[in-house]
């Protein structure tokens, strides 16, 4: 199936012909007004993220701006940034899509236990290669061995679950969340039974915080991630269709389930490289994600899933910035995150609730 | 029901008999078998009992299968109140922190019933996953409190459920949820006539708030009090009166004695699991009884898919 583009369908947002006011067309925005307030979101948060970012290089910096001095204390706080930009970007592309591939936007990958299962594969490891897989846990051919591991297992469970079996969405939810609470468990179990010096190499590879996060995941991070990403944004437009459910999907000449396989694979291939930089974070993609439907108020992911991404790195840096440098409490970033985020889930659930 | 009898005694004679000292030591191992093991027996029969009550408490009240006190926040509530004690009253006694358990559970239960009254119930699966939501921000509460004090470690080791720490001296407030466990028997026809529903409860002249606070209160002293001796026991509210109900139908009253036992047993068979596995060492019975609590969990679910 290659696909077609056209001018027209590319980049519907960046044509010449302006509509007036009321006016009706079709593509990503019904009306003028809703264009012009998704470019006055995306500039606020572009504006906002680049605020963020200055305040986390600049701000409290001892040297002056500009010398030797201050640079090179700006590039130590860099990582920091780059850990947020990968663990934003992960989980807003993350999310939005497993969304669509779903069609619905309560569950995320995070609440059904994508997360804890990369832990479980990761302790699994450790623990049956013994002390002898230990040094080789370290290394990064075992790294990506074991992402790729978390990867086939994911597609084959969430491939399972979410195929339908289950004909509702809350029988699903529940699975997933209690799936995530057991491999929890499993996980915390398996480490009870590990050497002290197995599990310490372990738990420095999966409790971290944006802090103290493991820079030397970085260079193979980052370009899984943008892989990842980078074949979701290709496959936008095939989101899209399957944002319209899986009897349109299959009309309009797709194959519903192997679209959905392969975003699951690309999901889980995010969730892995965030969860071994920074740990699981319940509750980031779903706020992100619900904040872009809110704001950008199309259907189109190419729309979509950048505005997600802003609204990560905004989030996660905006509370960083606040609570390290003002407050001085680096390390309550994620758990303020997860509270916001628990209660807007919470609300969002009770108000589908009375639907 | 003797051979039920029969095997209760016989794991409790084996849970007795598993450990790392040697009781057979002449004086001393008896001595150690007076403070350690004796005391550890009885609270896996206490907590067992009494959790696994709680779940049926809270099931028939909310007219839900897959209701107890880890599904609908409450053990994370009492969690918080234990913190809430350990923050504002450095050195408090055992007495106040139960206290604060409870009295957090309570107000967290409450919070649930108030939830479940707000929401239209089109789906009896909401019910647990907004519990486990609402547990989960509570406990982002709790981390973010624990972490601001410097408690994490402290909390972390009071909150998983596990039995080492139980010696004479130590485990005497467990008794408390024997009364709780009595009360259920006692109360169990009101209940019973509670959990079909408001409506019909009221009708046959059942004053229905009252014994939904009573209900709550019993599970809320129960969870408050296991929490603060042993920590949180997941699932065993859940496993317990399912597996009754399957195999025995949903008779109550009969039921209430079964749910006891088979509390107890699934508690001991898997503190003995957890205390030989890595002898000497121990692994904390609530991560067994999480795995074993989300696998019953997931089959339950498809099962009663299966049959819808």
């Amino acid at each position: 199936m290659p696909e077609t583009r056209t001018a027209a369908t590319d980049a519907p947002q960046v044509s010449g012909h302006t509509p007036g006011p009321g006016e009706r067309r079709t593509g990503p925005f019904v009306r003028g007004r809703d264009r012009l307030r998704y470019a006055l979101v995306m500039a606020l948060l572009v504006l906002l993220a680049l605020g963020f970012t200055a305040g986390i290089l600049a701000y409290d910096n001892p040297m002056p701006v500009g010398t030797d001095g201050f640079w090179r204390i700006a590039e130590l706080r860099a990582t920091s940034i780059a850990v947020i930009l990968v663990v934003a970007f992960c989980h807003a592309f993350a999310t939005v899509s497993f969304q669509t591939a779903t069609s619905n936007r309560i569950i995320t990958p995070s609440i059904m236990g994508f997360e804890a299962l990369y832990v479980v594969v990761q302790t699994g490891a450790v623990f049956f290669l013994g002390a002898s897989g230990v040094a080789a846990v370290t290394g990064t051919a075992q790294f990506l061995l074991q992402a790729g591991l978390m990867v086939v297992v994911a597609t084959i469970l969430y491939g399972w679950l979410l195929s339908g079996r289950f004909g509702s969405i809350h029988i699903m939810l529940l699975v997933g969340v209690i799936l995530g609470g057991g491999l929890g468990s499993l996980s915390t179990f398996m480490q009870r039974l590990l050497t002290p010096s197995e599990f310490d190499i372990l738990t420095a590879r999966l409790f971290g915080n944006i802090g103290n996060a493991d820079a030397a995941y970085l260079p193979y991070a980052v370009p899984i991630a943008l892989a990842a990403g980078g074949a979701l944004w290709w496959r936008a437009r095939r989101l899209d269709v399957l944002a319209l459910g899986r009897d349109a999907t299959t009309n309009l000449g797709l194959n519903h389930r192997r679209e959905v396989i392969v975003v699951l694979v690309l999901v889980s291939v995010l969730m892995a490289m965030t969860t071994s930089l920074v740990g699981p974070m319940t509750f980031l993609g779903f706020l992100v994600a619900m904040l872009a439907y809110q704001f950008a108020d199309t259907y189109d992911h190419r729309l979509l899933l950048p505005m997600a991404f802003l609204l990560g790195y905004v989030v996660l840096s905006g509370a960083y910035f606040v609570l390290r440098h003002v407050f001085y409490a680096q390390g309550m970033v994620t758990i303020i995150i997860e509270l916001v985020g628990g209660l807007t889930f919470l609300v969002y659930i009770i108000r589908k609730g009375r639907l | 029901m003797p051979l039920a009898v029969v095997l209760t005694a016989g794991l409790l004679a084996l849970s007795l008999s598993v450990g790392v000292y040697d009781i057979t030591d002449g004086e001393d191992g008896w001595a150690m078998f007076g403070i350690t093991r004796v005391p550890r027996t009885i609270s896996l029969v206490l907590a067992g009992a009494a959790m696994s009550m709680c779940g049926l408490v809270m099931q028939l009240l909310t007219q839900n299968r897959f209701v107890e006190p880890t599904t609908t926040g409450t053990t994370e509530w009492a969690g918080l109140g234990l913190l809430l004690v350990f923050i504002l009253v450095p050195g408090a006694s055992l007495l106040t922190k139960m206290a604060g358990a409870v009295v957090m559970a309570f107000i967290g239960t409450m919070v649930f019933f108030a939830f479940l009254r707000r929401v239209s119930l089109k789906s009896s699966l909401i019910v647990p996953i907004v519990g486990i939501m609402i547990g989960a921000v509570v406990g982002a509460v709790s981390t973010y409190l624990a972490l601001a004090t410097d408690m994490l470690q402290q909390m972390g080791i009071w909150f998983a459920g596990s039995f080492t720490s139980v010696v004479r001296g130590r485990y005497e407030m467990l008794w408390i949820v024997l009364v709780v466990t009595l009360l259920v028997f006692l109360l169990a026809d009101r209940l019973t006539v509670a959990g079909l529903g408001k409506d019909v409860a009221t009708n046959v002249g059942l004053d229905y708030d009252r014994v939904i606070l009573l209900g709550v209160a019993m599970v809320a002293v129960a969870t408050g009090v296991v929490t603060v001796v042993i920590g949180s026991l997941p699932f065993l509210g859940l496993i317990v009166p399912n597996v009754v109900s399957l195999l025995r139908g949903d008779n109550l009253r009969s039921n209430l004695p079964w749910v006891c036992l088979l509390g107890v047993w699934v508690v001991t068979v898997c503190d003995i699991i957890g205390r030989t596995i890595i002898m000497p060492f121990e692994v904390p019975v609530s991560l067994i009884l999480g795995v074993l609590g989300a696998v019953f969990f997931i089959a339950l679910l498809v099962i009663r898919q299966r049959r819808a």
